[in-house]
């Protein structure tokens, strides 16, 4: 398979298969991280002192290094020191070690947006709702909820994007995705060795994505841009 | 019969004593105006008859119910402070609309949230939103409002939202209507509209307490006035008495202050 014709669909095929592993990461990371992040974010806000200090020092630690080690150390960690390697050599444990650090790492970030979103919010809507006879949880949800998506809205798209291009980070424990696919022609895979373009293509999946993703959240946002 | 009567109540924040034995009352349809100086604890007091803040002592009852007991604050669960604070309603000096709301859907939405608490909700669902919904309309229209009952907050003047504010405090049909300077975020142009809801109000018997710095406003519309001065109730009488013959120092110096 020497000619661009002839590697092309071969190329395509693997790529996509190595997307999908992409795409995975990303859904699952997002489903775990957006739900955990708002339980961080009330223990970031905790009356009760120890939690508070103790949630803000991890959320500390998880935004000052980077993701790609958090990744390396809960890989390898439990293998190298416990002698134990709870995530196994298989493609699914890395999976589920790289899915664990993606959590961790974005939750974290998420959960300093929906703090500042939640404290943004003045207390006169608080007020206005209470005065009403509204329930606090009436007042979360009918009153200050959207009032908090509109306000994260923004940051959370610019998480997001970022989020689509950090899946990559997942090549450094050889998970099987795009990135690792692509690369897999240089060394040589399915009769097609030496090549580079592969590697440089799978650019292309990226941007496709974070453009479809860049229009669904602009939407999102102009939906809510009704009320100030 | 007093509709209401508050008594002894007092507030501090930290060390700060901002509330010192307030003690006054007053009857069904009767208007008072609450003055006094920046800081002389008029808010506070509102936000005490409001539950939004719990006084350390004192007692606050309406229509011979004691809804407040500084001695008996277990009483105070979430859901009697709930039911206790319906008996007022607390128009504020910067609106506190919901933005994400229209003017209408600010008027029913707690009333509708109401409803949907109760049992019988479900099987009447339909007529029960049609008339919260009647009813939002027609408090719209007393203000003056019905041509803006589709626009959001941010679409509406500052009058026209303490407007739309006032018909939310209305809603919830509450014996007593409290008002925290409802004019002061207002351009001076706008001030009008709001005062003449207000009066028209007192004309429909409406029980008001107003804190105000309207002078005129308030020697016109109300049959009470309090003198309010570092926590105090320094001095209160009809506005004959507290305006135009006032026997302390401070109010005699606060008044003249706004005759200049
Ligand atoms: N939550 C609070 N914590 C601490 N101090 C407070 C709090 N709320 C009010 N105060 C203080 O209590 C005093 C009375 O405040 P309040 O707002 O009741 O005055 P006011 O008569 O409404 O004044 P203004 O005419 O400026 O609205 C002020 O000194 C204020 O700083
Ligand atoms: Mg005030």
């Amino acid at each position: 398979m020497d000619t661009f014709v002839e590697q092309f669909p071969v190329v395509i095929n693997a790529l996509n298969i190595g997307f999908l592993q992409t795409l995975k990461l990303f859904f699952v990371t997002l489903i775990g991280a957006l739900p955990l992040g708002l339980i961080i974010s009330f223990g970031s806000k905790s009356k009760f002192v120890p939690l508070k200090l103790l949630v803000r020092f991890i959320i500390w630690v998880v935004r000052g290094t980077p993701l790609m080690i958090q990744l390396l150390i809960i890989y390898y960690f439990p293998g190298l020191v416990f002698h134990n390697n709870v995530w196994g050599s298989n493609e699914t444990g890395r999976f589920i070690a790289t899915a664990i650090a993606f959590i961790i790492n974005y939750s974290c970030y998420f959960s300093e947006i929906f703090r500042g979103g939640i404290n943004g919010i003045p207390v006169g809507q608080d007020e206005a709702g209470l005065v009403l006879g509204m329930t606090k949880k009436e007042i979360f949800f009918k009153v200050k909820l959207l009032q908090m998506i509109k306000r994260i809205l923004p940051p959370i798209s610019n998480e997001i994007l970022t989020l689509v291009k950090d899946t990559s980070l997942a090549r450094i424990i050889a998970l099987q995705e795009v990135i690792w696919a692509g690369q897999a022609f240089m060394k040589g895979s399915q009769g097609i060795s030496g090549e580079i373009w592969p590697l440089f293509f799978t650019a292309i999946y990226y941007l496709i994505f974070n453009g479809i993703l860049t229009v669904i959240l602009g939407k999102l946002e102009q939906k809510l841009e009704y009320f100030k | 019969m007093s509709i209401l009567d508050v008594s002894h109540i007092s507030k501090s924040f930290g060390n700060t004593e901002v509330l010192k034995d307030i003690c006054f009352s007053l009857e069904e349809s009767e208007v008072l105006s609450i003055i006094g100086s920046s800081g002389s604890g008029k808010t506070t007091l509102l936000r005490c008859l409001n539950f939004l803040e719990t006084p350390d002592s004192g007692t606050i009852t309406v229509k011979s119910n004691k809804i407040f007991d500084a001695e008996d604050l277990d009483y105070l669960t979430d859901a009697n402070k709930r039911k206790n604070r319906l008996h007022f309603g607390l128009v504020f000096q910067s609106f506190n609309l919901f933005p994400q709301y229209t003017a209408l859907e600010n008027v029913t939405l707690a009333k509708e949230l109401a409803a949907k608490r109760e049992d019988n909700f479900k099987e009447n669902k339909k007529a029960i939103l049609e008339s919260i919904k009647q009813e939002g309309l027609d408090l719209l229209a007393q203000m003056g409002l019905s041509d803006r009952k589709d626009n959001y907050p941010h679409q509406l003047s500052g009058g026209q939202c303490q407007r739309v504010a006032i018909a939310r405090a209305l809603a919830l049909k509450p014996d007593i209507l409290c008002f925290d300077e409802p004019t002061s975020a207002l351009d001076p142009e706008l001030t009008g509209e709001v005062l003449k809801v207000i009066k028209e109000l007192a004309e429909t018997k409406m029980t008001m307490i107003i804190v105000t710095h309207e002078m005129s406003f308030a020697k016109e519309v109300s049959d009470k006035v309090i003198f309010m001065d570092d926590g105090y109730v320094l001095e209160s009488g009809t506005p004959d008495e507290v305006f135009n013959h006032p026997k302390e120092d401070r109010t005699i110096q606060f008044l003249s202050s706004f005759n200049k």
